[in-house]
C-alpha cells in the first residue's frame, strides 16, 4: 500500500531527470523513459484489488489531500500504464525523425504523471492541479513537430482546454464557497443532506453542470469536440495514441464520472442530469461516425470515431444501472486498447509512406504484414466483431439500454454501430487490402520494436474478452462497477477506515461485496 | 455585490475569446478569464474586518482562527495563478512560431485545418 | 536587440543585483512572510529580465547561459521531489515535515518549520531558470524577410 505515491513520483522523476540527458545520446533517453513505464506497469499490477486512503504528508483529511485507491482508481491506473508502456516502445524508433527526444520523453512523462495523480486524488482542487498538468504537457506535445499544422491545432487545443479550466476551477470555488471543503469525501458526505429548493441544492446543480461543460470538453463531447479532429491528426504518432488512448478517459471520462456519482451522486439527487449525460452521448456517437466515413485522411478519420466511442462510453455510464456503468467501463478500457493500436498502426504507415491520405496507399498488406494484421485486428475490434472484445461491451451496453427500456438509444446504437464496420471496411481496403501502388514497392516493415508493441497491444485485444469470464470480471471489472453504481459508498470508505499507525489507511477489499 | 461583478469579468473573457481575431487577444481574454475565477476564489474567503492570515508573535493558534481571513482559497489561487502563468507561456510561444510560420496574427486566416 | 540609452544602462547595472538580493530575502524568509519559492522565484527572473530589457539579450546570456538555465530547471524541480522521497524515507510518509518533526527549531525564526525553506529553495531556483528562459526564447525573435529557420533551432517548450 506504500506504493501508491511511488505512481506518482516515478513519472514525475524520470520526467526531470530526462531533460538533464545530453541530445547527442537520445538511445539513453529512450531506455530511461521505457524503464519507467515498466515499473508503472509492474506498480500498478501489484496494486489491483486492494483498496487504500493515502494521506499526503501527515495531513489529516480536511486540512491535507488524500489519495484514495478504489476499484475505479486501480482499474484506469493500469490502462494507462499499458498503453503508455506501449507507446514508450513505439516512440523509440518513431521519433528518429524529430529533434529534441529528451525533451519529447520529458513530457509525455510528465502527463502520464499527471494522468497518475488526476485518477488517485481525492480532492477536487487537487484534481484541477493535475488535470492542468496533463493538459499543458499535451498542448506542448501535440505542437512538437512546430509545422504549420500542428501548430494551429495545438493552439486551438490549448485556448479550448484553457476555458474548459476555467469552467472547472469556477465549479471548485463555488463548491467551496457553499460547502467549506473541497475534499471529495466530505463534500459528498455534506451535498447528500441538502434539500432540494435550497441555495445550496441550486449551487450544486449549477456546479454540476459547469462540471459537464469543462470535463466534457476533456472528453470531447459533442458540442465540445471542436479541437479533437485537429489536435490528434497533428501529433505525433504515439502520443495521437496516448492522447485518444488514455487522456480524454483519464482526465475527461474518469473525472466526470467521479464528480457525478461519488461527489454529487446524481443519481439519486437529479436523474435529469444522467438523461442529459445519455444525450450528449449518443449525439457524441451520431455526429462522429457520420462525420467520419466522409473523411480521406487516416488519422482525422480515427479522431472521428474516438469522438464516437467515447459517445458510446458515456450512454453506458449515462444509463445509471449496474449493467449499464460495467458496459461503459468496459467499452472505456478495450477502446483504450484498440484506439491506441490503430493510432501506431496509422503512425507506422506514416513512418514507411510518407503520407495519411487513404486514397494514395493501396496494397500495404502485402509489405508491411505485421502493421496490417494488427490493423485488422483493431479494425474488427472497434468494429465489432465475435472474438474481440469491442463486441462484448458494445452488446453490453446495447442490452442495458434496452433493459432499462430505452430503446430509442439502443437502435441508435446499432446503426452507429453498422457505420462504424463500413466506414473501417473502407480502410482496410484502402490501407492494407487492394492493389500494390508501383510507389510503394520498396516499402518495408517497421522496425523491431514498433512491431513488438502493435503485437502487444493486439493482444490485449484479443485477450479482453476474457474478461467477461467470471474470475477476471470479479478481480477486475466489478469494482470498478461497484464503485459508481453505489456512490455513496465513496465517503463512507474513505472515511470511516481504519488507522494502523502509519500514513496508510487500509479498508476492506472492495471486491468481496 | 462584488460576486456579480467577477461573473461579468468572466463573461467578458468570455465572449473575448469567442468573438476576438487576433491571436493576441484571443490570449489575454483567456487571462481576463483566469483573472475573474481567480478574484472570486479569494473574495470567496473574505471576512469583513479579519486580519490577513499571517501569524506573528502576537497570536496563537486559538485567537487567530476567529479574526483572520480564510487562508485556503489564498493557497488555492496561488497554485491556480502558477498554472495559468504556464499555459500562458505555452500560448505566446505558440503564437509566435505560428507568426513566423503563416506570417499573420489573424485567425481567419490560419485554417489550413478543415473538415 | 542592442541596448538603451546611458541613464538606463548605468541604472540597470546598480538595480539589477539589488532585485536580486530582494529576490532572495523573499525567498529565504518564505515561511514567515508572505512570498515563498515561487513569488520570490519570479522576482529573481525579474532581474534578469531587467538585463535582457536595458542591455540587450546578448549581455544577459552572457550572465546566466542558456543551456545552464534549462539543467539549473531540472535540477531544481528534482530537488524538490528528493526531498519529498526523503521524508517518505526519514518520516514514514510522502512529503512528511521531517525535519520538523524531529530537530525543531524555535518559533518565528530562520531555521524553522522542518523541509518549507528548503522547498521554498528548490521552487525558487527552478522558477527562476524557467522564467529567465521563457524571456529569452520570446525575445528571439526576428522574422527577415521570408522568415529563416536558424532561430529556432535551439527550443525550449515551457
Amino acid at each position: 500500500m506504500n506504493l501508491m505515491p511511488w505512481l506518482i513520483a516515478v513519472p514525475l522523476g524520470m520526467g526531470f531527470i530526462l531533460p538533464l540527458m545530453p541530445k547527442r545520446s537520445p538511445r539513453i533517453s529512450d531506455l530511461l523513459a521505457n524503464l519507467a513505464t515498466l515499473l508503472l506497469v509492474i506498480l500498478s499490477v501489484s496494486l489491483l484489488g486492494k483498496t487504500a486512503v493515502y494521506r499526503v504528508g501527515g495531513w489529516e483529511a480536511r486540512v491535507g489531500i488524500v489519495l484514495v485507491l478504489d476499484g475505479l482508481s486501480g482499474f484506469m491506473v493500469i490502462i494507462v500504464a499499458a498503453i503508455s508502456f506501449a507507446a514508450t516502445l513505439f516512440s523509440a524508433r518513431y521519433m528518429d525523425r524529430y529533434t529534441a527526444r529528451p525533451k519529447y520523453y520529458g513530457l509525455f512523462l510528465l502527463m502520464v504523471a499527471g494522468m497518475n495523480g488526476a485518477i488517485l486524488t481525492g480532492d477536487m482542487f487537487n484534481l484541477y492541479v493535475f488535470l492542468e498538468i496533463a493538459a499543458v504537457a499535451s498542448y506542448a506535445l501535440v505542437a512538437f513537430g512546430c509545422e504549420h499544422e500542428e501548430l494551429e491545432a495545438s493552439f486551438k487545443y490549448a485556448i479550448l482546454g484553457s476555458v474548459a479550466s476555467c469552467f472547472v476551477l469556477l465549479g471548485v470555488a463555488l463548491l467551496y464557497a457553499t460547502f467549506g471543503t473541497v475534499n471529495m469525501a466530505h463534500l459528498s458526505e455534506k451535498i447528500a443532506v441538502v434539500a432540494p429548493g435550497t441555495p445550496a441544492y441550486r449551487v450544486s446543480m449549477f456546479t454540476v453542470m459547469l462540471f459537464i461543460a469543462g470535463l466534457g470538453m476533456k472528453a470531447a463531447l459533442v458540442p465540445f469536440h471542436a479541437w479533437l479532429p485537429d489536435a490528434h491528426p497533428s501529433a505525433p504518432a504515439p502520443i495521437s495514441a496516448m492522447l485518444s488512448g488514455v487522456l480524454i478517459k483519464a482526465i475527461g471520462v474518469y473525472a466526470l464520472v467521479r464528480v457525478m456519482f461519488n461527489v454529487v451522486n446524481v443519481a439519486e439527487v437529479a436523474p435529469g442530469m444522467l438523461y442529459a449525460l445519455m444525450v450528449l452521448g449518443t449525439l457524441s456517437m451520431v455526429v462522429g461516425v457520420f462525420l467520419a466515413v466522409g473523411q480521406w485522411d487516416f488519422k482525422r478519420l480515427l479522431a472521428y470515431h474516438s469522438i464516437s466511442q467515447i459517445g458510446y462510453v458515456m450512454l453506458g455510464i449515462g444509463l445509471g444501472t449496474p449493467l449499464g456503468i460495467l458496459g461503459g467501463l468496459f467499452h472505456l478500457a478495450n477502446h483504450a486498447a484498440f484506439k491506441s493500436l490503430l493510432f501506431l498502426t496509422a503512425g507506422a504507415t506514416e513512418y514507411r509512406t510518407g503520407t495519411r491520405r487513404l486514397e494514395k496507399m493501396g496494397g500495404l498488406g502485402q509489405k508491411m504484414p505485421v502493421t496490417a494484421g494488427s490493423s485488422l485486428v483493431a479494425s474488427m475490434s472497434i468494429a465489432g466483431v465475435p472474438p474481440f472484445n469491442g463486441f462484448f461491451s458494445k452488446l453490453i451496453i446495447i442490452l442495458a439500454c434496452v433493459e432499462a427500456g430505452r430503446y430509442g438509444f439502443a437502435a441508435w446504437a446499432v446503426i452507429v454501430s453498422i457505420m462504424t464496420l463500413a466506414s473501417f471496411m473502407k480502410v482496410q481496403k484502402y490501407a492494407f487490402f487492394g492493389r500494390l501502388k508501383e510507389q510503394w514497392v520498396r516499402v518495408r516493415e517497421v522496425p523491431f520494436v514498433m512491431q513488438v508493441s502493435m503485437v502487444l497491444l493486439a493482444i490485449l485485444c484479443l485477450g479482453m474478452s476474457a474478461l467477461l469470464l467470471p474470475g477476471p470480471k470479479k478481480a477486475f471489472l466489478d469494482p470498478a462497477a461497484n464503485v459508481l453504481s453505489e456512490g455513496k459508498d465513496y465517503s463512507s470508505t474513505v472515511l470511516t477506515a481504519q488507522t494502523t499507525g502509519d500514513q496508510i489507511v487500509v479498508s476492506r477489499d472492495m471486491g468481496e461485496k | 455585490m462584488v460576486y456579480p461583478l467577477c461573473v461579468l469579468l468572466f463573461l467578458v473573457g468570455l465572449y473575448g475569446a469567442m468573438t476576438q481575431k487576433n491571436l493576441i487577444k484571443i490570449i489575454i481574454s483567456v487571462t481576463i478569464m483566469e483573472y475573474a475565477v481567480n478574484l472570486l476564489l479569494i473574495l470567496i474567503g473574505y471576512r469583513a474586518g479579519g486580519i490577513a492570515p499571517i501569524i506573528d508573535r502576537t497570536y496563537e493558534g486559538a485567537t487567530f482562527t476567529p479574526v483572520s481571513v480564510d487562508p485556503f482559497p489564498q493557497a488555492m489561487v496561488l497554485t491556480a495563478i502558477v498554472i495559468s502563468l504556464g499555459v500562458l507561456a505555452l500560448l505566446i510561444a505558440i503564437s509566435l512560431r505560428l507568426y513566423h510560420r503563416y506570417g499573420t496574427y489573424d485567425i481567419t486566416e490560419i485554417r489550413r485545418l478543415r473538415g | 536587440m542592442k541596448g538603451m540609452s546611458i541613464i538606463v544602462r548605468t541604472v540597470c547595472h546598480w538595480v539589477s543585483a539589488f532585485i536580486f538580493l530582494y529576490g532572495l530575502c523573499i525567498v529565504v524568509y518564505g515561511h514567515l512572510t508572505p512570498g515563498g519559492g515561487f513569488a520570490g522565484g519570479v522576482i529573481l527572473a525579474c532581474a534578469f529580465g531587467l538585463m535582457v530589457l536595458a542591455l540587450g539579450k546578448e549581455s544577459a546570456v552572457r550572465a546566466f547561459p542558456v543551456g545552464s538555465a534549462s539543467k539549473l530547471d531540472s535540477i531544481g524541480a528534482l530537488l524538490f521531489l528528493i526531498i519529498a522521497i526523503l521524508g517518505l524515507f526519514a518520516g514514514g510518509g510522502f512529503f512528511v515535515n521531517f525535519l520538523q518533526k524531529q530537530h525543531p527549531g524555535e518559533e518565528m525564526a530562520l531555521f524553522n518549520a522542518g523541509i518549507i525553506p528548503l522547498c521554498n529553495i528548490a521552487i525558487a531556483i527552478k522558477v527562476c531558470a524557467s522564467l529567465f528562459l521563457a524571456v529569452v526564447v520570446f525575445s528571439v525573435l526576428r522574422v527577415v524577410g521570408g522568415g529563416s529557420d536558424d532561430e529556432f533551432a535551439s527550443e525550449e517548450e515551457e
